[in-house]
């Protein structure tokens, strides 16, 4: 994968398989502390302390369809090669989080990518999901911004309406292209 | 972001699609799925989604539902897409890239003719 937005991607829909409720996604790029994490918390069904240090090895999944799992290894591998780590806290019938950092300037760190698009894809596969998208930018003299999505009051507005009514995707697809364009003009500056 | 005015905004965004949405409700469902397994997004399964909700916007249109499922097993031939038309048989799509998305989404969930040349024989 070339690009941190499809690992996030990747990880949520993890989240999804395991029957979540409620999907956070953070990335947050911090110039000062030359840090980059991003992370994925959810409320799905969580994993018992083997089946978490399973998920680690690239030949352990819960798919049926072929025996390599890979999403959460490539993750990891990504984020060491960058200076960084990854780190996964669940709990059974809790829920679980997987968190990515990788050092912001490393030659290796693959770049951020298309996070409105990400974003998008998953909102509107999933509406009976509760999504959050938080994108927080701290410059090299640490003045923080941030883009806070949350898409309760827009399914209370939408009503039935499905998100994929071409007026109602072109609002949609602006909101979170323009939310996270801001920022993302920041981090070159 | 001036989040009240935004919801002011989509409040009339969606009063304008549900006009429009009851004048075409007549043509039928049509559901595009995209597989967006870890194969799926690592052969450029999301930028496939992207072009279908591109289409959808740009073309205007109506009843088009886009789901995902997971890795249906031919990871080889992702990026996969299938789509259904009201209660026809479900097409599976392999190497959709997203020119090939666009055809699909032109020819087929417009125009109603499956794409032949990528059509998975299974």
């Amino acid at each position: 994968m070339r690009e941190i937005a499809l690992h996030l991607l990747d990880i949520a829909e993890n989240s999804v398989a395991a029957q979540s409720q409620s999907i956070r996604i953070e990335v947050i790029e911090n110039l000062q502390s030359d840090l980059l994490s991003v992370s994925v918390t959810d409320d799905g069904r969580g994993m018992d302390e083997k089946t978490a240090r399973r998920v680690l090895d690239p030949f352990y999944t819960t798919r049926t369809t072929r025996k390599v799992g890979l999403g959460i290894p490539l993750l990891k591998l990504a984020a060491e090669m960058s200076g960084g780590g990854l780190s996964l806290v669940t709990e059974p019938g809790k829920g679980t989080k997987v968190e990515a950092t990788f050092r912001h300037s490393h030659i290796d760190r693959m770049p951020l990518g298309d996070l409105s698009a990400t974003f998008l894809g998953l909102l509107v596969s999933y509406p009976h999901i509760h999504w959050s998208f938080i994108y927080q930018v701290t410059s090299k003299d640490g003045l923080s911004n941030s883009f806070n999505f949350d898409d309760v009051e827009l399914k209370k507005v939408l009503g039935d309406m499905p998100m994929t009514e071409p007026e109602i995707l072109k609002f949609v697809r602006g909101m979170l292209e323009e939310g996270v364009g801001a920022l993302a003009l920041q981090t070159v500056i | 972001m001036p989040a009240i005015k935004s919801l002011e905004e989509l409040k009339r965004v969606r009063e304008e699609a549900l006009q429009k949405k009851k004048v075409k409700a007549a043509a039928g469902n049509v559901q595009v799925i995209v597989a967006m397994g870890t194969c799926g997004i690592a052969a450029g399964a999301r930028d496939t989604m992207k072009s279908v909700l591109n289409f959808i916007e740009t073309n205007n249109l109506s009843d088009v539902s886009v789901t995902q499922t997971g890795c249906i097993g031919l990871c080889e031939q992702e990026p996969i897409l299938q789509v259904v038309v009201g209660e026809g048989p479900k097409v599976v799509y392999g190497k959709v890239t997203v020119e090939v998305a666009e055809q699909i989404m032109k020819q087929h969930v417009q125009n109603g003719t499956p794409l032949k040349d990528h059509v998975l024989p299974i």
